[in-house]
C-alpha cells in the first residue's frame, strides 16, 4: 500500500540502522514523545536492533495516561445519571476511575457511547434532544480542534444539550518541564509528528535553544522512527543542537491553520494537572467564556471532586522517562491490561502496555 | 510540576479490578476474558471429558459411529453486511466449526430469537440466504425452533445453529495434536470479516472495497485430510479473536511454541490501511472463512500447493513453523527484523461481529 508499505521496507530498515551503529560512539537517552511512538517501536522491535549506547525513554504523549484520576471519576459521576448519554473515545472506557471503569458503568445501565469523532457525538446530541450529551474529550493539539469544532459547530446551530467534559494538554510545556526536573535524563526529543501536523514544527524553536538538546519531528512507521533516531544521533555525536523535520511527506511548517484558528477561538490556556507528573504552568486548554454553557462541569456541578490518589504504580516516572516498564515490580504480575493498577497500563498508547504486549517475555533472537 | 521546579513523581493509581462481578462485553469478545469465563465457569460445572478438550466441536460415539456436534450463537450487528448477512454466516460458521475437526457436516439446527418489529421481509431474506449457505456445504438444516421477544429485548434477530457430522476418518486432528517441527499455514487473507462489518457501521465508508470472507471450509478440510493424512495436525478456523487467538489456543493445548514471520501473513492492502487508520491488529480482528492449519514439515508444500488449486485457499501462504522452545509462547518476527510477542486479545475489541 502506498504511503504505508514503504515506511516498513526492511532493506531500507537495515540501511538505516547500519548507519546508526556506524555513526554511534556514545552513550545517549533519547526520548520519543508519542505513545503512537512507543508502540511503533516496541511492537516492531526498534529498539532490540539499535546500538546498546541508544536507550529510547518514553514519553508523555499519551492522553489517557496523562488524565487526571478525578476527571475520569467525573466521567463516571455523570454517565450514571439516567439523563446523560456520555460518549467517549473508546480507549477511556477500561481506564479504572477511583472505584470503577466506564464499562462498569455502561453494564450497570449507564448509557456510554463510543464515537469515532466528536461530530458523531454532536450527531447523538441532535437525535436525542431530549437527553443530555456529554463528551468526554481528553489528548493533544491532534484532537483539540476536533473538540474545538463540535463546540463550535453546537453554539452555532444551537445545540443545548450538548457539552464537553475536556482535558486537552499541550505538548511543548511538558517537553520543557522534562527538561527542567533535576532529574531529567533526556539527551534529545523524537517530537510527536501528528502535534506538529496540527501546530507546525517551529514552536519547538524556543526549546532547543534554551535547552540546547536536538529535536526531531518524527513520524510513525519504522522507517520514519529510524530515521529520526539517526538524525537525532547525528546531532548528538556532532554536539549540536537543531531542530528538524522528518516527517515532511506531513508536517508542514504552518501546521494546518485553521485548526489553530478555531482552538483559539474557543479555548483558552490554563494551568493543567498532569496525571503522574503534577501541574504543569500554561499547558491546559478550558473552553473560553464565550462557551462556558457547554463546559459540563459548570453545567452539570460536578467541579468539586477531588480524589486523593494512592502512591503505588511507576507510571509517572515512565512517563518521564526515568525508568522502564519492566523495572517495576508490579509488571505483568499484578498490573497487567485486564487488571490495570494504572492508566499507562491500558491504554493503548501507554508504554506499560506496549511492553506487556509485545514484549513481556523476552523474544529476541 | 511543583513551585521548586521539580516534578512530582508519583503517580495515581486505584485499586485494580481484578475480577467483575458482572458480565462485560469482553466476557464475548474470544480473548482471554471468553477464554476464562469458559474455563473458570461453563466447563468447571459442565465437567466432562468432551467439553474439556477444548475443541470448537464435541467427538461422540453413539455405537459404532463417531460425531461430531457443535453449537454457535450469531448476534452479529449489522444483519446484512458487506460479503453476506447473518444467516449465511450461521450457516458457514457451525459447518466450519464441525469441518476443523475433519468431520463431514450433515445436519444442523436454527433457532430464532425475533424482535417483535423485524420486517418480514428481512426475515425471508436472511431464510433464504440460509438455504443456499445449507445447500453450498451439503447440509440440510431439519429442526428449528423460533421465539418472538418485546421490542428492545434483542436486536432485531439472533440465530443460533447447531450442526453434527459424521467423522469418517482415524486421525488425530485437534488442538492438542501440534508438534515441535509442524509448519503454519493460512488458508488466505486475515481479517476482512471484522473490517467487513466494522465499515457498515458507524458511518465508516472508507473501507468499501472490503468483503467478509464467510465461507463454508467443508471442501478446505476434505482437501487438506487427502493431501496431508495423518501429517495435518490441527485445523482451526480463527473467527472471534482472530488469529492471534486461535495461535494462542493451540500453542497453549499442544504445549508448544509458535514463532510466525510477519512478511508472509498475506493481508488485503484496504485491511491493512483500515487496521492503521483504527488501530487495530490484523491478527486480533475476526474472520470467517480462513482456516489455520498445523501440518508435518513434509507435506506443507503440497498442502499449500493443494490449497491454491481450490478458490478459497488461492491466497494461501506458509506464516510459521512450530517449536518446543516455550511451551505456549506465539511469537513474530516484525518485517524490519525485531521480535515480538503475539498476545490473546484481552477483551471486547468490537463488539458483535458475528
Amino acid at each position: 500500500m502506498r504511503y504505508l508499505d514503504e515506511f516498513r521496507d526492511p532493506a531500507i530498515a537495515r540501511k538505516i540502522l547500519a548507519e546508526i551503529k556506524a555513526i554511534t560512539s556514545n552513550p545517549w537517552v533519547i526520548m520519543e514523545i508519542c505513545g503512537g511512538q512507543t508502540h511503533s517501536i516496541i511492537r516492531n522491535g526498534i529498539d532490540q536492533l539499535l546500538p546498546k549506547e541508544i536507550q529510547l525513554v518514553h514519553g508523555p504523549g499519551c492522553p489517557v495516561c496523562v488524565t487526571p484520576l478525578e476527571l475520569i471519576d467525573k466521567a463516571i459521576q455523570l454517565a450514571s445519571r439516567r439523563d446523560i448519554i456520555l460518549t467517549s473515545f473508546g480507549d477511556m472506557l477500561r481506564v479504572p476511575g477511583s472505584e470503577k471503569d466506564l464499562f462498569r458503568v455502561r453494564s450497570e445501565g449507564g448509557d456510554v457511547r463510543i464515537v469515532y469523532s466528536t461530530l458523531e457525538a454532536l450527531q447523538v446530541a441532535r437525535d436525542n434532544p431530549d437527553r443530555e450529551v456529554v463528551f468526554f474529550g481528553v489528548g493533544f493539539e491532534t484532537t483539540a480542534p476536533g473538540t474545538a469544532m463540535a463546540v463550535y459547530q453546537a453554539r452555532r446551530e444551537g445545540v443545548k444539550n450538548f457539552s464537553l467534559l475536556a482535558s486537552h494538554v499541550l505538548v511543548p510545556p511538558a517537553m520543557k518541564a522534562l527538561l527542567s526536573s533535576p532529574a531529567n535524563r533526556v539527551q534529545a526529543y523524537l517530537a510527536a509528528g501528528h502535534v506538529c501536523t496540527v501546530m507546525g514544527w517551529k514552536q519547538y524553536v524556543p526549546i532547543v535553544e534554551e535547552y540546547k538538546v536536538p529535536i526531531v519531528v518524527t513520524g510513525f512507521e519504522p522507517i520514519d522512527i529510524l530515521e529520526g533516531i539517526l538524525a537525532v544521533v547525528r546531532q548528538l555525536e556532532a554536539g549540536e543542537a537543531k531542530l528538524e523535520n522528518r516527517y515532511t511527506r506531513v508536517v508542514r511548517d504552518e501546521g494546518n491553520i485553521k485548526a489553530q484558528e478555531i482552538m483559539q477561538a474557543v479555548f483558552t490556556t490554563v494551568d493543567r494537572k498532569w496525571r503522574g507528573i503534577g501541574c504543569i504552568d500554561q499547558s491546559g486548554l478550558r473552553l473560553a467564556k464565550e462557551y462556558t454553557q457547554f463546559d459540563a462541569e459548570y453545567k452539570f456541578a460536578v467541579s468539586d471532586i477531588e480524589v486523593d490518589e494512592p502512591e503505588e504504580c511507576i507510571g509517572g516516572l515512565v512517563l518521564q522517562g526515568l525508568r522502564k516498564p519492566t523495572e517495576c515490580e508490579a509488571f505483568g504480575t499484578r498490573c497487567t491490561p485486564q487488571t490495570p493498577l494504572g492508566a499507562t497500563m491500558v491504554s493503548s498508547e501507554g508504554a506499560c502496555a506496549a511492553y506487556y504486549n509485545y514484549q513481556r517475555i523476552k523474544v529476541t533472537r | 510540576m511543583n513551585n521548586d521546579g521539580k516534578l512530582s513523581g508519583s503517580f495515581s493509581c486505584p485499586i485494580p479490578f481484578t475480577s467483575s462481578d458482572t458480565i462485560q462485553p469482553g466476557h464475548g469478545g474470544g480473548g482471554r476474558m471468553s477464554r476464562d469465563l469458559i474455563s473458570d465457569l461453563f466447563v468447571r460445572v459442565f465437567d466432562n471429558t468432551e467439553l474439556s478438550r477444548g475443541d470448537d466441536q464435541a467427538t461422540i460415539t453413539i455405537g459404532d459411529q463417531k460425531l461430531a456436534f457443535t453449537t454457535d450463537s450469531y448476534v452479529v450487528d449489522p444483519i446484512f453486511f458487506p460479503g453476506g448477512d447473518i444467516g449465511e454466516l450461521a450457516v458457514n460458521g457451525t459447518v466450519n466449526d464441525l469441518c476443523t475437526s475433519g468431520a463431514q457436516p450433515l445436519f444442523l439446527s436454527a433457532g430464532f430469537v425475533l424482535e417483535e418489529g423485524l420486517p418480514l421481509e428481512e426475515l425471508s431474506k436472511i431464510v433464504e440466504s440460509m438455504k443456499r449457505a445449507a445447500d453450498r456445504a451439503g447440509v440440510s438444516i431439519v429442526t428449528g425452533d423460533t421465539k418472538v421477544v418485546n421490542k428492545g429485548s434483542a436486536d432485531k434477530l439472533f440465530i443460533n445453529t447447531a450442526g453434527i457430522g459424521i467423522l469418517d476418518h482415524d486421525y488425530d486432528i485437534s488442538c492438542r495434536n501440534v508438534r515441535a517441527g509442524d509448519i503454519i499455514i493460512i488458508s488466505g487473507t486475515i481479517a476482512d470479516h471484522g473490517i467487513a462489518i466494522l465499515s457498515r457501521r458507524e458511518g465508516l465508508s472508507f473501507t468499501g472495497t472490503i468483503r467478509s470472507d464467510t465461507a463454508p471450509l467443508h471442501e478446505i478440510s476434505r482437501l487438506l485430510m487427502e493431501t496431508a493424512g495423518g501429517g495435518l495436525h490441527a485445523m482451526r478456523d480463527p473467527t472471534r479473536g482472530g488469529v492471534a487467538a486461535t495461535l494462542n489456543e493451540l500453542a497453549q493445548s499442544s504445549e508448544v511454541e509458535f514463532r510466525i514471520y510477519e512478511e508472509h501473513i498475506p493481508v488485503h492492502p484496504a485491511v491493512t490501511g483500515a487496521c492503521e487508520m483504527l488501530g487495530l491488529d490484523p491478527l486480533h480482528v475476526a474472520n470467517e472463512g480462513k482456516m489455520v492449519i498445523c501440518v508435518t514439515p513434509e507435506k506443507a508444500e503440497q498442502v499449500l500447493a493443494a490449497l491454491k488449486t481450490h478458490p478459497l485457499g488461492k491466497d494461501a501462504a506458509i506464516i510459521g513453523e512450530v517449536f518446543d522452545e516455550k511451551p505456549g509462547l506465539v511469537s513474530m518476527r516484525t518485517r524490519i527484523g525485531g521480535w515480538r510477542i503475539i498476545d490473546l486479545p484481552a477483551g471486547e475489541l468490537l463488539p458483535r461481529i458475528c
